[in-house]
């Protein structure tokens, strides 16, 4: 289930957001054990991060992030209740979005 | 120079048209054009490939001034965290390789003005290996490394 979990918090005028994703992060080199195929890539290759619908921060991503990632950046100039939206699409075009506070 | 000037004024004017045209002239990557994932890149095999398809160059000076906060050694190499800072001033992008990795570029950070430099994420790490933090600063490139001993490797199967 694709599902981000956010927390921003604001400290002075650093705004520190942690967020973790649920995603299989699979880089397409790893094999099944079992049948010795090769299991296919799947990864987030794009996040980008939003703060009241200014883009703050773009990442992109190989297979080489970690299964469910999490990514923590900051940001200056934000205000309690401000919203920040994470946005991920993966390489199969499969996308998911959350929004929270500031606190 | 030229390049970046080209860079700021194509993203401004968002002409389809002259953008690909940059990209097709190799005049832009992109990854900083259009925030497009960089095939090339992502999947280049060495460190020099992947910094040239991504920033447009490989010669970077080393400063410590690039924090790089992980493991001295990391048990599992499926999750290393990896935590990049620094102090400097007009960082737009901060990249992360894994040097021993098959494709060494792991992730790459494009920052806006109210971003501060600081980047923090996990990663998977094949092998006992530096992890390099590249900082694209105005136009120049910093870099700086950390050695991070694996014990068991998290790319293969």
């Amino acid at each position: 289930m694709p599902d981000i979990k956010i927390r921003a918090k604001l400290s002075g005028d650093e705004t520190t957001v942690k967020c973790l994703m649920s995603h299989a992060m699979e880089t397409g080199l790893r094999k099944d054990s079992k049948t010795g195929e090769k299991i296919p890539a799947h990864f987030i290759q794009e996040v980008v991060c939003k703060h009241k619908d200014e883009v703050v921060m773009t990442a992109s991503w190989s297979g080489g992030v970690s299964k469910n990632p999490y990514l923590s950046f900051k940001i200056k100039g934000a205000a309690a209740g401000d919203p920040i939206e994470i946005a991920w699409t993966d390489n199969k075009g499969e996308s998911a979005s959350a929004t929270a506070e500031i606190s | 120079m030229i390049d970046a000037k080209r860079r700021t004024l194509l993203k401004g004017s968002l002409a389809a048209g002259s953008v690909g045209a940059a990209i097709g002239a190799g005049l832009l990557t992109p990854q900083l054009a259009l925030a497009e994932w960089n095939e090339a890149a992502f999947t280049a095999k060495d460190i020099p490939a992947a910094l040239n398809d991504l920033l447009g160059g490989d010669s970077a000076e080393t400063t410590d001034k690039i924090k790089i906060k992980a493991p001295d050694i990391a048990e599992n190499g499926a999750v290393v965290p990896v935590t990049v800072e620094t102090d400097m001033e007009g960082v737009t992008s901060i990249a992360i390789i894994a040097a021993k990795n098959q494709t060494p570029l792991i992730a790459a950070f494009d920052l806006s003005e109210t971003a501060l430099p600081f980047v923090s994420t996990r990663i998977k790490m094949a092998e006992t290996a530096d992890v390099v933090a590249v900082v694209k600063a105005g136009d120049k490139l910093y870099q700086n490394a950390k050695n991070v001993k694996v014990t068991i490797g998290g790319c293969g199967g």
